[in-house]
């Protein structure tokens, strides 16, 4: 370790060379990752004769694939049952986490540690591994193939939780205290000055629990084989097999099923990475 | 439901209220708020990770029969080619892509760390992969790899990459599934680090500077040491979700098939492929139990290394 190093003036051209390396790296970077997104937007305006053309732009821009899509699928069905088993877990969950994580961190009953370290040690498994067995679970439960199948194993997941008691820990007692002397029972309490405070971060969750439910995968795979409970990640996989060579129409789909998200993104970006930033460690 | 359930347990009645002291209704509110997500995760989550436990002991029929087997799915797969394929898979996915995740992250949130409105727009482009599902990545990549005509194939024909079918040589398909995971996740651990380096002192670089220590040096002396726990949490995550993950299952099912050559027959995806192909639930529940072992082992390394889910740095 040679600790003494000499002095590190740098020069004012210096820092300029240095800072524009810096941006030069971070726009060719830039490119690097949004060119297959913009590929996929793209070839869904391309005819198939230019298809697999270089121009990132479209000669002949068509909406025929869009047309196509909206029109020889049921995609509009997978699009709202899509929408209503995401907006479905995204309520309950938010519902049950707050509750659960306020009752963690806020309300004294005996085993409340146990408990908290029982649901974190759940934070690890992921659906793949439990597949399996869920399956056989929710096949013993009659609900194979049908709504509630698709939504309650999705609702429960043991990190919005350890996120909400997170924020509670952090949040004064006083204003549980006041109400607490005002004579409000716990529930009260919970529902008109916890719920009420906690929207910034219900905002954020919700967010995060839509997208995550909107672009499930193998799940709703492996739950529905009914056509009417399609999702639209099951279909447009489906496609691909359907229509071999035919990308302008899997690409038209893809962006179809991919622009609400960025769209959330453009609007919310600053909630969802800041409350993802901080999932991790505090 | 559960709503109305506490709505009238702590509702306005004051003789009930009177006869239970105020520490009991705490307690009792309590439970009931955690409730639902208790039973919840345990019939969902927990039911599910005991059964894999033990469902490899059991062949079971396709109409929900078991039949107690001992041992004979374990015999099964120490005697399969194919499982020690999938597993050796597993594995070489997961020595890339966790040192993959790890730089990659780390160097995007270093180049973008500073604040201001240019980095602002970098952050946002560098997570944006993480909007988009798996299946649409997938679908993406595999058709910017199509041999000789896809998008990469003609940029990489001047190289004489061209006619390289990366998703159809089992030499190049892992390589490119690797690549595509990264792709899709680097944003998100770009995040973690940037929310570990947040949490530097700002005076410790400047101590060092002062002390004459150049960018490289405080980089190794400060932020990596501090970096610790953020790095303790990346490195285990993503070593979770090389092994276990649903993101790799996603884009193996559309871009691989396991293919070709089984070259990226993942172990999720090929006790997958055994429930719900060829109806072994059986054989299936046997791989997942190794995963689930690996998986609680990790949690319990986890679990006293951190002191109970604790990753503040002392």
């Amino acid at each position: 370790m040679s600790e003494r190093v000499p002095k590190y003036r740098y020069t004012a051209g210096q820092v300029t060379i240095v800072r524009a390396i810096w941006v030069l790296i971070g726009a060719v970077l830039a490119l690097m990752t949004l060119f297959p997104l913009l590929w996929m937007v793209s070839i869904s305006f391309k005819t198939q004769a230019e298809m697999f053309d270089m121009g990132l732009v479209p000669a002949n821009p068509t909406l025929d694939n869009f047309r196509y899509v909206f029109t020889q699928v049921d995609f509009v069905r997978y699009l709202l049952n899509t929408f209503f088993v995401a907006a479905t877990v995204t309520l309950v969950a938010l519902l049950f986490h707050s509750m659960a994580g306020y009752a963690l961190a806020r309300l004294r009953f005996p085993g409340r540690e146990a408990i908290f370290l029982t649901m974190f040690s759940t934070f690890l498994v992921s659906l793949p591994v439990i597949i399996v067995p869920l399956f056989i679970l929710v096949r013993s439960l009659g609900m194979l193939n049908s709504f509630s199948g698709l939504i309650i194993p999705s609702i429960f997941n043991a990190f919005g939780i350890f996120l909400l008691r997170q924020f509670y820990l952090s949040v004064p007692r006083e204003l549980e205290e006041a109400a607490l002397i005002d004579g409000a029972g716990h529930f009260r309490i919970y529902w008109s000055v916890i719920l009420p405070i906690s929207r910034p971060i219900l905002s954020a969750l919700a967010i995060l629990f839509f997208l995550a439910n909107w672009n499930a995968f193998l799940w709703p795979l492996t739950v529905t084989r009914d056509p009417e409970l399609r999702l639209v990640q099951v279909a447009i996989a489906g496609f691909q097999g359907q229509y071999t060579a035919a990308w302008n129409y899997i690409m038209a789909a893809s962006t179809v099923v991919a622009l609400p998200m960025l769209v959330l993104f453009l609007i919310f970006q600053r909630q969802i990475m800041d409350s993802l930033k901080t999932s991790g460690l505090k | 439901m559960t709503l109305q359930q506490t709505d009238t347990a702590a509702g306005p009645r004051p003789a009930a209220r009177r006869r239970l002291s105020f520490r009991t209704r705490e307690k009792i509110a309590g439970y009931l708020f955690v409730l639902p997500d208790a039973l919840g995760l345990l019939v969902f989550v927990g039911l599910p990770m005991l059964l894999a436990l033990g469902l490899g002991f059991f062949e079971v029929d396709g109409f929900g029969g078991y039949r107690f087997a001992g041992l004979a799915n374990y015999r099964r797969m120490w005697a399969d080619p194919l499982f020690w394929q999938s597993l050796g898979a597993t594995l070489l996915y997961a020595a890339m892509l966790v040192p993959s995740l790890y730089v990659s992250g780390l160097g995007l949130a270093l180049l973008v760390e500073r604040t201001n409105a240019w980095n602002g727009v970098l952050r946002a482009i560098f997570f944006l992969p993480q909007m988009v599902s798996l299946v649409v990545v997938a679908l993406i990549w595999k058709m910017l790899t199509v041999e000789k005509i896809g998008a990469i194939s003609r940029a990489l024909s001047p190289l004489g990459l061209g006619g390289i079918s990366f998703l159809g040589n089992p030499d190049w398909a892992m390589f490119a599934v690797v690549f595509v995971s990264v792709w899709f996740l680097m944003g998100f651990y770009m995040l973690i680090f940037l929310g570990g380096l947040q949490d530097i002192p700002k005076e410790y670089y400047e101590a060092a500077r002062i002390d004459g220590a150049g960018p490289l040096s405080s980089f190794w002396f400060i932020t990596l040491p501090l970096l610790r726990p953020t790095s303790f949490f990346v490195l285990l995550v993503s070593l979770v979700t090389a092994v276990a993950g649903g993101a790799a299952f996603d884009l193996i099912y559309v871009m691989t098939k396991g293919g070709p050559a089984n070259s990226t027959s993942l172990l999720i995806f090929y006790a997958y492929q055994q429930a719900f192909q060829y109806n072994s639930f059986g054989y299936a529940g046997a791989i997942a139990s190794i995963l689930v072992a690996v998986l609680l082992l990790v949690t319990l390394v986890m679990f006293l290394l951190t002191r109970g889910g604790r990753f503040q740095y002392e």
